[in-house]
């Protein structure tokens, strides 16, 4: 019921505005006119970094190389954590082969880290990669937006 | 072998993804709904699907075989197979995403604006896509073969008309309900049964998985010799056996030792030491190298990242499918292990590839739950066998119909549908010596020397240049695929030549990545110049809408 009365209200003032709105001394709709010269080397002067950015100024390309830069040497980073943590293993059983003969609770050491324990390593430095890629993002998305004075 | 419930429980799976099928069908309306679902799939969809779509014949069915019988050595495999998706987010998920590319082909004109380079991606894509379809199609018939006594041929025929079918009728976006589906199917179906098994074993006094004196037969058993193999027997004497060969054992029978198996204790159960064989490690590391970076040059994982509304959104998606699939690798560990105390003649006949869907009735009896569970775990196979052979059909006849035909209608996405799915399967039917295993590790190679450079120079690098890419596709994938050709129809290698071949991944990877590097160098002068431009698209985050 209420859904259905409740579509008369606003529909109301809509006529009315549509009504008064020719009569009304009309506030003209806000224009700017300038030079299309004048605009564009006031934007490479004093624009924000946004517009650096979408028009590929050198500033723009230092933020996005500064961007891609950053979110390569996290991937990198916690590659390496990976190369260290599970590609270290087939050669440390190889150098120590006493290591591949430990066992924890009756299973094999090696059984272990790689049939079970590999799986949340892998998803604890995926999930370290997400947030920090996304805290890098969110740094260059306020760096870009930052209000300009 | 006379499990009555196996040929209803397959039918149904096949019925369900057609229903599913059609269901999606009526949602599609348009060509965008087709092909791409609109870009409308939830991230959690959109994980289940990747990972239902991914979690194919050889991880289902062949992990658990290959740890049956090779033991510790090859776990990682599926180590291998989950860490691709972690290589896939950390250098490919969200720019891709971000470029647009729908398809590898697209990436190369988008990133290099190179028509024959695209080409040349294309040519890749179909025989990967094809390297990849026909061990499943292979899988089904000896799942059919080993479960219904049906002839090998009618698995494969089945799978593949259903897919075609499938893909052709109802795109995309019917394949992601589908994909979603059958991942959750694939889980339950090893995770239910392996839950019984794990009771059962504890019920039979927890039997030594590695007895001191080696693996026994817990019943009489004859075997029906598969592969050819040199038995070595307890007395010393050795026995050559071929395909065809009945060899009895009594309760209590040592396991005999096969040529090329880990049947002793210490072999399978701890990893391959040093000094002793190189070999061993190089081939470890080159499996490692092939399965981290190969997931992410594998088109049938790429087409899904276009299904996800931005950048951010693929990221998360990639990290939720990570760890579905890690959750789904716990489980075949434990059907190889047990396989060793209630399945030991499959070591002895070489039908290792068959342990998860015998072991249920071997462990459990031949009783209701024995039955009920094989029934389960074939449903699963079967659902492997769909989902991952759709989403290669989907990739393959997507690049056909765009590349090759030159159409993007609906109408040439069905005829490229239906020549992309007769050759895998004339193929399939023609060649039957292949092992699953192996050749989903070779297709992961040929991706992880093509493709892996291409996505992560091409991401990560401005000055990749398209005689770059091109030179390192064709060396390194080359090389690859070479390696593959020759491991696959070649006369049979040993020593180095056959561990270079058989894991080539380990100097083939690192060639194309240099080879990538160096004639970019070379050719710095045909670097795009609007490659500042391709950058700011790949990595400005979503949110500023640039």
């Amino acid at each position: 019921m209420a859904a259905e009365d409740a579509p008369p209200a606003p529909r109301r003032p809509e006529p009315s505005r549509a009504a008064d709105e020719p009569s009304r001394p009309a506030p003209p709709a806000r224009t700017r006119v300038v030079l299309a010269e004048a605009s564009r080397r006031q934007q490479h002067r004093a624009a924000g970094a946004h517009t650096e950015l979408a028009q590929q100024t050198r500033v723009g390309e230092a933020l996005v190389r500064g961007l891609v830069r950053a979110q390569l040497a996290l991937a990198l980073q916690l590659s390496a954590v990976v190369m260290v943590g599970l590609g270290g293993l087939p050669w440390l059983f190889a150098i120590a082969p006493a290591v591949g003969r430990m066992t924890v609770l009756g299973v094999n050491l090696p059984w272990l880290l790689l049939g079970v324990l590999s799986f949340p390593f892998l998803v604890a430095v995926g999930w370290t990669y997400v947030r920090l890629a996304e805290r890098n993002e969110q740094d260059f998305t306020d760096l870009v937006q930052r209000p300009e004075h | 072998m006379g499990n009555d419930l196996v040929v209803p429980a397959i039918v149904a799976v096949t019925l369900v993804t057609l229903a599913i099928g059609f269901y999606g069908l009526r949602l599609a309306r348009t060509t965008s709904d087709f092909l791409v679902a609109s870009r409308v799939v939830s991230p959690t969809w959109n994980a289940a699907a990747i990972g239902g779509e991914y979690l194919s014949a050889a991880s289902f069915l062949g992990v658990a075989g290959l740890i049956l019988k090779y033991g510790v050595d090859v776990l990682w495999y599926p180590v291998g197979f989950a860490a691709g998706y972690l290589a896939l987010l950390l250098f490919v998920a969200a720019p891709l995403r971000r470029s647009g590319a729908f398809t590898l082909p697209d990436f190369c004109e988008l990133r290099l604006g190179s028509r024959r380079l695209r080409t040349l991606a294309t040519i890749f894509v179909i025989f990967i896509g094809w390297l990849y379809l026909v061990p499943q199609l292979q899988g089904a018939g000896l799942t059919l073969a080993t479960l219904a006594g049906s002839p090998y041929p009618v698995g494969a025929l089945v799978v593949a008309a259903v897919v075609t079918a499938n893909v052709a009728l109802g795109g995309m976006r019917a394949v992601t309900f589908v994909q979603a589906f059958q991942y959750w199917l694939k889980l339950t179906a090893l995770a239910v049964p392996a839950i019984f098994l794990a009771l059962q074993w504890q019920a039979d006094g927890r039997p030594a998985v590695t007895p001191p004196d080696g693996p026994t037969f817990r019943t009489a058993t004859t075997v029906v010799v598969e592969h050819r193999a040199v038995l070595t027997l307890p007395d010393g004497q050795n026995l050559e056996v071929r395909p065809g060969d009945e060899l009895s054992f009594a309760e209590g029978d040592p396991v005999p030792e096969v040529s090329g198996v880990a049947t002793g204790a210490t072999d399978w159960l701890l990893p391959s030491a040093a000094g002793s064989d190189d070999r061993g490690l190089f081939a470890t590391y080159s499996l490692i190298l092939a399965t981290f970076l190969g997931t992410m040059g594998l088109p049938h994982v790429l087409v899904r990242f276009y299904t996800n509304p931005d950048g951010a959104a693929a990221r998360r998606t990639t990290l939720v499918v990570l760890a579905l699939v890690g959750g789904f690798y716990l489980l075949p560990t434990i059907y190889g292990v047990l396989g060793r105390i209630y399945t030991p003649q499959l070591l002895v006949s070489g039908q290792t590839d068959a342990v998860v869907v015998l072991l249920p009735e071997a462990a459990l009896g031949a009783g209701t739950t024995g039955r009920l569970l094989a029934a389960l775990v074939a449903a699963g196979a079967f659902a492997a066998f769909l989902s991952t052979s759709s989403g290669l059909l989907t990739s393959v006849a997507g690049v056909i119909s765009t590349d090759v035909l030159g159409r993007g209608s609906v109408r040439g996405f069905r005829l490229a549908t239906v020549i992309a799915g007769v050759v895998p399967t004339v193929l399939a039917l023609n060649v039957s010596g292949l092992d699953v295993s192996q050749v989903v590790g070779l297709a992961f190679a040929v991706a992880a020397s093509s493709f892996c450079p291409l996505l992560v120079l091409g991401i990560w690098w401005r000055g990749l240049t398209d005689a770059g890419a091109a030179a390192g596709i064709l060396v390194g994938g080359g090389a690859a695929v070479t390696s593959v050709l020759i491991t696959v129809l070649g006369p049979p290698l040993t020593g180095w030549p056959a561990t270079l071949t058989a894991q080539p991944a380990a100097w083939t990877v690192p060639l194309a990545f240099t080879v990538m590097f160096a004639v970019s160098l070379a050719t710095r002068r045909r670097s795009p110049a609007d490659v500042g431009r391709t950058m700011l698209r790949l990595h400005a985050p979503d949110a500023l809408r640039l």
